[in-house]
């Protein structure tokens, strides 16, 4: 009796040590909790079968831990004191066996057609070739003769409120360490793509491995030095997408973001004679065009009964 | 299940015989020169539990540097690099293996096969004095980063190249992690031969392969899969260290070689050594789930053929690490096929688990507690590695918090759990003492809730897109890695609370009897005395 008392009261403690903590803290965090909002068909599509999957698991850990308590309380000492001697039950055993195949079989059938379409874009309109490098991004555009330009993020932006970055600096707080800009100008810089195009990504590395990855975009592929990496997006809308390297590559390897401005095709043309002359002016020109799409940088996520079964509708009736 | 039936020669070594001649050597002889099997079991876990504290002191300060945006503790992101890979490391290699195989393996392998000792002691002997080394060797690689200010190994346990070629790591850092991988793999090895030579050789009479206790079982599986995935692993560590030091090009692309081939190599290894790490937790588990629910483990073939087959399988789905790196589509839905296949013997087990449980009498000691805890917490990180099976799927999750949540859950929350189920199972056996309950109890639910606050709330860093082994994180990351930080917190608690509660159970606690768990507990070590005698059945066992 006194153990079990002793047991509550330190759980009461526990409790009220933890509350006061959470209660501080909680208005100013941010609270992302779900897939990044789809802005390309491959994270819709990924949208929908992790809906799936996710309505799929969660069935099965509910089953499991609810037998389990209810066999815990049916079967406690006091309720069964004498233990039956069952020792197999080949039937239950079969099933146990074939039941979890068969999700497997379901699972499959969805994940294979989502692979093999992710794959390659069938009829890209535009290449953009990435290189990774300690700890900055190089594209190029090949088709557009853009030679390679490259992409840092901007240090110090946490810290250091008085060096020559505080004109960049002086940015919503969702950008930090997200947004990039170029070493020599120090002025903003990043990839510009058309929206609503398949573009292809030829993704490769100067030095160590890195990822080059966009949650939005469904598009995560490894920069591996030696090798050219194929992979697509299509952007659906034109606005700011932000991304990070996702394979340990040295000291920086957290400071590696990846900035892209979507715009219309026209837009990016005009942009791509510019880069020609001068990239600073063609990058500046980009940065106007997209003003209007700063204040919808990252959509929080939304993860409802509703949003779930939308995503579910659009797989099961594919 | 299987049930000693010479009362008389287990009396006679309980009570009659320790007193006469159990003679025990001097302290250093029998520590240092050690060729008995319980006293190098002991010697496994009191080494596991000291590169534990080291291990857990890495994860703390990682979770203070993450508990806000910004870096806080760390001096620059090298400094976070060599955190991680210290902390990968020590638990996998210093703290799980040596804990569950070295420890728990080589006390109960031979006493439940009533066997008098290893097969072989002195190689027993060589393979606990190779991992000493072997932790001096990775801890001075570590060391190295706060020695000089810089350097150190910041590769990542997986020490892919060319971040772990001389480009990456210029200093000595990574050789010496590789020849700490050596010894820590020729120690693995050589404990493995001695497991499977013992297993097939030294049972007593009347215990066939499929009368085995299912601890037995998990060894034999889990040696098998050391001896064949070990050599591959010492051989592209080998390939690494001559690329390094030799001007070979086995992973320099600047030379024809390919850094993806090691990758392929290491996770030939590494894919079966996350089973090698969970099997013997199984086995533990079922144990304990039997001796507790007080009746036989249900489906025992099952059970058995599905640790088997995991292990089969477990060597043909590798490049499930691999999906991003550009591997071909068909190769991505070979392997996204096998390793779904892997969910089926892993459900056989939770499935037999809870039928074991079910019309059983079942009373909730601390060590049944724990079982309990690693089958609820071993299905959700299994449900989220089949997840992440699905190359589709996997592409948005690779590499970032979700891996870190299925991982840890299937293997922090998995194995460990089962480290401590078997400490509070056998530390009675052990040393002759047993646990506090009530304490016992306190520990178990401080460590499931922080541990759940921990990694429950990285699955939703995950899918919002956070990187794994980054020290800094956008702000929208912010909420669940403070949530997170907190559960670190608790569980440092926790930590702190067994060290009092294993310390008092050793110093003053209450004699054990030599079965405490009644008639639930049928394996032959239930038989002898707690601690058993220096030397055990010295009159063989039978079994029927």
């Amino acid at each position: 009796m006194l153990k079990k008392s002793l047991l509550l009261l330190f759980v009461c403690a526990l409790s009220l040590i933890a509350l006061p903590a959470f209660a501080v803290q909680l208005p100013e965090t941010i609270w992302y909790h779900y897939l990044l909002p789809a802005a390309s068909p491959v994270k819709e599509r990924i949208e929908h079968f992790h809906a799936i999957l996710l309505v799929i698991i969660t069935t099965i850990s509910v089953i499991v831990v609810v037998v389990l308590a209810y066999t815990m309380v049916r079967f406690r000492r006091k309720a069964n004191p004498v233990p039956s001697t069952t020792t197999h039950n080949v039937k239950l055993e079969i099933i146990w066996t074939l039941l979890p195949c068969l999700i497997l079989v379901v699972i499959m059938w969805y994940s294979f057609p989502l692979m093999y379409y992710m794959d390659k874009a069938k009829h890209p309109s535009v290449t953009l070739k990435v290189t990774g490098y300690q700890w900055y991004w190089g594209y190029s555009y090949p088709d557009q003769e853009i030679e390679e330009y490259s992409n840092y993020y901007i240090p110090g932006e946490d810290q250091d409120t008085k060096n020559e970055f505080a004109e960049l600096r002086a940015l919503p707080t969702y950008q930090r360490l997200l947004s990039t800009y170029d070493l020599t100008t120090s002025k903003p810089s990043f990839v510009v793509l058309p929206a609503n195009e398949d573009i292809r990504v030829l993704i490769t590395a100067g030095d160590v491995l890195h990822s080059w990855a966009l949650p939005m975009m469904g598009v995560k592929k490894d920069a591996v030095p030696g090798r050219i990496n194929e992979t697509w997006l299509r952007i659906n809308e034109p606005g700011i997408y932000y991304g990070q390297c996702s394979e340990i590559c040295g000291t920086n390897h957290g400071f590696m973001p990846i900035e892209i401005r979507a715009v219309p095709m026209d837009t990016f043309k005009t942009w791509s004679a510019m880069m020609k002359d001068d990239s600073t002016k063609a990058m500046a020109y980009i940065q106007d065009e997209t003003l209007a799409y700063a204040q919808n940088r990252i959509v929080a996520p939304k993860l409802t009964l509703q949003t779930l079964w939308d995503d579910l509708k659009q797989d099961i009736t594919k | 299940m299987a049930k000693a039936h010479n009362d008389h020669a287990v009396k006679h070594d309980a009570h009659g015989h320790d007193d006469h001649h159990d003679h025990k050597p001097g302290f250093f002889t029998r520590w240092f020169l050690s060729t008995n099997h319980k006293d190098i079991g002991s010697l496994y876990l009191i080494f596991s539990v000291a590169a534990a504290l080291i291990g857990v002191a890495f994860s703390m300060l990682m979770r203070l540097e993450l508990l806000h945006p910004g870096l806080q503790v760390i001096k620059d992101g090298q400094n976070w690099n060599v955190m991680i890979t210290a902390h990968g490391l020590i638990m996998i290699f210093f703290v799980v293996m040596p804990g569950l195989i070295g420890g728990f393996g080589n006390w109960f392998v031979p006493l439940m096969i009533g066997a008098p000792d290893m097969a072989f002691p002195r190689l027993n002997n060589i393979s606990f004095w190779l991992i000493v080394p072997s932790f001096g060797l990775a801890l001075y690689a570590v060391l190295l980063y706060y020695i000089q200010g810089a350097g150190g190994l910041g590769t990542g346990w997986t020490m892919y190249p060319p971040l772990s070629g001389i480009a990456g790591h210029a200093d000595k850092a990574v050789d010496l992690a590789i020849f700490s991988l050596h010894l820590a793999g020729a120690s693995s090895i050589l404990g493995a031969i001695n497991f499977i030579t013992t297993i097939f050789n030294m049972r007593a009479p009347g215990m066939t392969l499929h009368k085995m206790p299912l601890f037995v079982w998990a060894m034999l599986v889990t040696s098998f899969l050391l001896v064949l995935s070990l050599p591959v692993l010492g051989g592209a560590i080998t390939m690494l260290l001559t690329d390094r030091n030799f001007g070979t090009s086995f992973f320099k692309p600047d030379g024809g070689g390919d850094p993806i081939l090691f990758q392929h190599l290491f996770w030939f290894f590494g894919h079966p050594e996350v089973y090698i790490m969970i099997l013997p937790a199984f086995g533990i588990v079922s144990h304990i789930v039997s001796t507790f629910s007080r009746k036989p483990v249900f489906g025992y073939l099952g059970m058995v053929y599905a640790m088997v087959g995991i292990g089969a399988v477990g060597f043909i789905v590798w490049a499930h690490h691999m999906f991003t790196t550009g591997i071909s589509i068909n190769t991505r839905a070979y392997f996204t096929a096998a390793t779904l296949i892997i969910a089926v013997p892993t459900g056989i087990k939770i499935f037999s688990w809870i039928a074991t449980m079910w019309g059983g009498s079942i009373t909730f000691e601390t060590p049944m507690l724990w079982a309990i805890g690693f089958i609820i917490l071993f299905t959700v990180g299994g449900v989220t590695g089949v997840v992440l099976a699905n190359a589709g799927m996997d592409i948005v999750l690779h590499d970032t918090y979700y891996v870190v949540a299925h991982f840890h859950y299937v293997l922090s929350l998995g194995a460990v759990f089962a480290l401590f189920a078997g400490w509070y199972y056998w530390i009675g056996k052990i040393s002759g003492h047993q646990y506090p309950e009530w304490a016992g109890k306190i520990h178990f639910w401080l460590t499931f809730i922080g541990v759940n606050l921990v990694f429950f709330p990285q699955h939703f860093l995950g899918l919002a897109g956070m990187p794994r082994r980054i020290p800094d994180y956008p702000d929208m990351y912010a909420g669940w890695n403070y949530v997170s930080s907190v559960g670190a917190a608790i569980t440092g608690i926790s930590v702190i609370w067994w060290l009092g509660l294993a310390l008092y159970t050793l110093t003053c606690g209450k004699k054990a009897a030599d079965n405490p768990w009644g008639e639930g507990a049928n394996t032959l070590e239930w038989t002898l005395s707690s601690p058993p005698p220096f030397h055990q059945f010295e009159i063989q066992p039978r079994v029927v």
